[in-house]
């Protein structure tokens, strides 16, 4: 199977995030950049379809952040070729924008299989991986939890999650796009030498794809950090009385009868 | 001693499994000193004896799935008292670890995120690098960054991830800064830029990794003009001791007991205030048993005015381990869910058996990782874990002390 894999990069949480002087959106100067982890989890479900049956692993990517480290970590752990397009300016594009350069980027790489993580934390308008299934005329699952060969052919088996722990598993033609919450298996490790090999022998495929800017729909008018609206209650006491105490308030919030 | 050909081990694996003019490689005589030493042995599938016969026999796959490759806690009891000189922990047991994974097979989920950090990091924590100095901060002495305000020092301080950012450990980092300006040492560090030195990705077969971690570390120290480098970790100074050098990569290095062994004469009058304390040492494996340096640390202990130094029963060349080195720092519910002891808890009950109410250390794992062991073993309030350096800055009077 011809898999096509999108990964994207996200601030990385362990930097405070910053606001720019205009308080409108993050300082991305002063931010570092990681693989969105549900596209990591979107590269391991690759990976494994591939492993169990054959076939390719494209991984795709916008030129932006550490990009080329998160490229070559997929080479090491087993993809077959890696694409990127170019991204002028500092600030990733909006979903909507980039699922036009992606579908753009895949379309020549004739797909059977589309896998992107369903969402990533700087998404705003929207998620990526919907704007992308639209963008390929392509039918389109998301939140899946896992995807398997079917019996059929011309199809996966993937696993859907739905709101109160209700799994669906559903047989879905190919080629579509799969918005991946989680791979069947933790992304796996890779020692650094195998990264390091990839990083000298490793070749990165240019995409023709140019991006362009869309029409505005959304505008950030303010961005904040969340204001503290009540503290937390610190309990003391004995233990019987602590423990009474959570009792209570368990019951008065209902969660306990 | 057994020589590797090349850092990865790859020839050492071939080299095993050859027999060398009819005789076993290295000569291993399947005495068994090695595994009766192994502290985690019992448990093991294959302790190191197993371990080279098998290998001997053809049969790495065997050794590459079991869950005792990932056990070894790099105590080097195995190569210290090998009668051939093998040098089982520092080279065997990488070795093996390193095919394992390139094999493509998985090391204990709970290390995987520790190598990832220090990839992308350079700290085994997770921390943003831009935070490494935080353990400076309003701190009442001058610590001269050398990333920004490079100049000719005598001691270059590399400060380690946890004393630059685990709380506890912060503690020590700021008395050592005291004690070294208060001695009138010229000193410097490298701020932000500052990255792990390794030793434990190397001992558990990263190799890809300490090389990365090298290379880093030789480009940084390459543009300082100092003396030679001063750790707090044994670990780093090991590395920096005997494993940067296969890379080309020499620099002078002291483990700070033997760094302050020197100052013994200018610290002895400045220990002006009793430490009234019974206090046990824990030799490191790193510093104590693979590098033979028992006295220093205990010269120091005995400058302090109120301590009165007591040995416990295996002391020295037969210290226990922690369990902390080789990875096993983040291996603890590995090796406790395949029948391994926690070596920590029974080292604290060791200490305490001695009747002393202080367990003084030297390695900054060793804080954690005993202060953790003395709550689950009831020995909390009973039994304080101290660095050196914390008591000698209590009795120097310098500010700030223990937490604890």
């Amino acid at each position: 199977m011809n898999i096509v894999v999108v990964v994207r990069q996200v601030p990385d949480l362990i930097e405070p995030l910053e606001i720019v002087p205009s308080g409108d959106a993050l300082d991305l100067d002063a931010a570092s950049f990681i693989l969105n982890e549900s596209d990591d989890h979107a590269l391991e479900q690759a990976l494994l379809l591939k492993e169990a049956g054959g076939g390719s692993v494209t991984v795709v990517a916008l030129d932006f952040g550490d990009v080329d480290n998160t490229l070559y970590t997929a080479v090491a752990k087993g993809a077959d070729r890696i694409v990127k397009i170019a991204c002028d300016g500092d600030t990733p594009p909006a979903p909507r924008d980039s699922a036009a350069v992606y579908a753009e980027a895949i379309k020549p790489l004739e797909a059977e299989l589309v896998l992107v993580g369903v969402q990533a934390h700087d998404e705003l308008d929207g998620g990526l991986s919907p704007f992308l299934a639209a963008a390929l005329e392509l039918p389109y699952v998301g939140v899946i939890r896992g995807v398997k060969a079917d019996d059929a052919p011309g199809t996966v088996a993937a696993c859907k999650e739905f709101p109160g722990a209700v799994m669906a598993r559903m047989s879905v033609k190919l080629p579509a796009v799969l918005g991946i919450l989680g791979a069947d298996q933790p992304p796996r490790y890779v020692p650094v030498s195998r990264i390091r090999g990839a990083m000298k022998t490793a070749q990165f495929e240019e995409s023709a794809a140019t991006l362009a800017a869309g029409e505005l729909l959304l505008s950030v008018s303010r961005l904040y950090p969340p204001a503290p609206a009540t503290r937390a209650e610190m309990l003391s006491g004995s233990e019987e009385e602590i423990a009474g105490r959570i009792a209570e308030i368990l019951a008065e919030k209902g969660l306990v009868k | 001693m057994a020589a590797t050909n090349g850092h990865n081990g790859v020839g050492l694996l071939e080299k095993l499994g050859k027999l060398d003019n009819g005789k076993p490689p290295f000569g291993c005589i399947q005495c068994g000193l090695c595994a009766a030493s192994c502290p985690l042995g019992p448990a093991m599938e294959y302790p190191p004896r197993k371990l080279i016969l098998q290998a001997m026999a053809g049969n790495l796959d065997k050794l590459l799935t079991s869950p005792s490759l990932w056990m070894c806690v790099s105590c080097y009891a195995c190569s210290k008292r090998c009668p051939r000189g093998i040098e089982l922990a520092e080279e065997l047991w990488p070795a093996l670890r390193d095919a394992a994974m390139q094999a493509g097979h998985q090391p204990p989920a709970e290390i995987q995120e520790t190598f990832q950090n220090v990839f992308k990091y350079g700290n085994v924590l997770g921390k943003s690098p831009r935070q490494r100095l935080q353990w400076a901060k309003d701190l009442d002495v001058r610590v001269l960054d050398l990333s920004r305000e490079p100049r000719p020092v005598d001691v270059l301080w590399l400060v380690g991830c946890y004393p630059s950012y685990y709380p506890r450990n912060q503690v020590v980092a700021r008395a050592f800064a005291r004690i070294m300006t208060e001695l009138g040492v010229s000193w410097g560090i490298l701020g932000t830029k500052e990255k792990a030195v390794g030793e434990c990705d190397r001992m558990f077969g990263e190799e890809g990794l300490f090389e990365t971690l090298v290379e880093q570390n030789r480009k940084m120290f390459d543009e300082q003009d100092f003396g030679k480098i001063v750790v707090l970790d044994p670990h780093a100074f090991r590395a920096l001791q005997s494993f940067y050098p296969r890379f080309n990569a020499w620099y002078p290095v002291q483990h700070y007991t033997v760094f302050l062994e020197e100052y013994i004469e200018q610290l002895k009058p400045l220990m002006v205030k009793p430490v009234e304390a019974v206090v046990t040492y824990h030799d490191n494996c790193c510093v104590g048993r693979r590098c033979e340096c028992y006295d220093p640390p205990r010269q120091l202990l005995e400058l302090i005015p109120g301590v009165k130094l007591v040995e416990m029963s295996s002391n020295r060349d037969d210290s226990l381990c922690c369990g902390g080195g080789g990875g096993g720092m983040w291996l603890d519910a590995h090796i406790v869910a395949n029948g391994g002891r926690r070596l920590s808890d029974e080292r604290v009950e060791q200490a305490a058996a001695t009747g002393a109410d202080t367990l003084a250390v030297s390695c900054p794992y060793e804080l954690s990782r005993f202060e953790d062991a003395a709550k689950v073993t009831g020995l909390e309030g009973k039994l304080k874990v101290r660095d050196i350096i914390e008591l000698l800055a209590e009795s120097m009077d310098l500010g700030e002390r223990s937490i604890a």
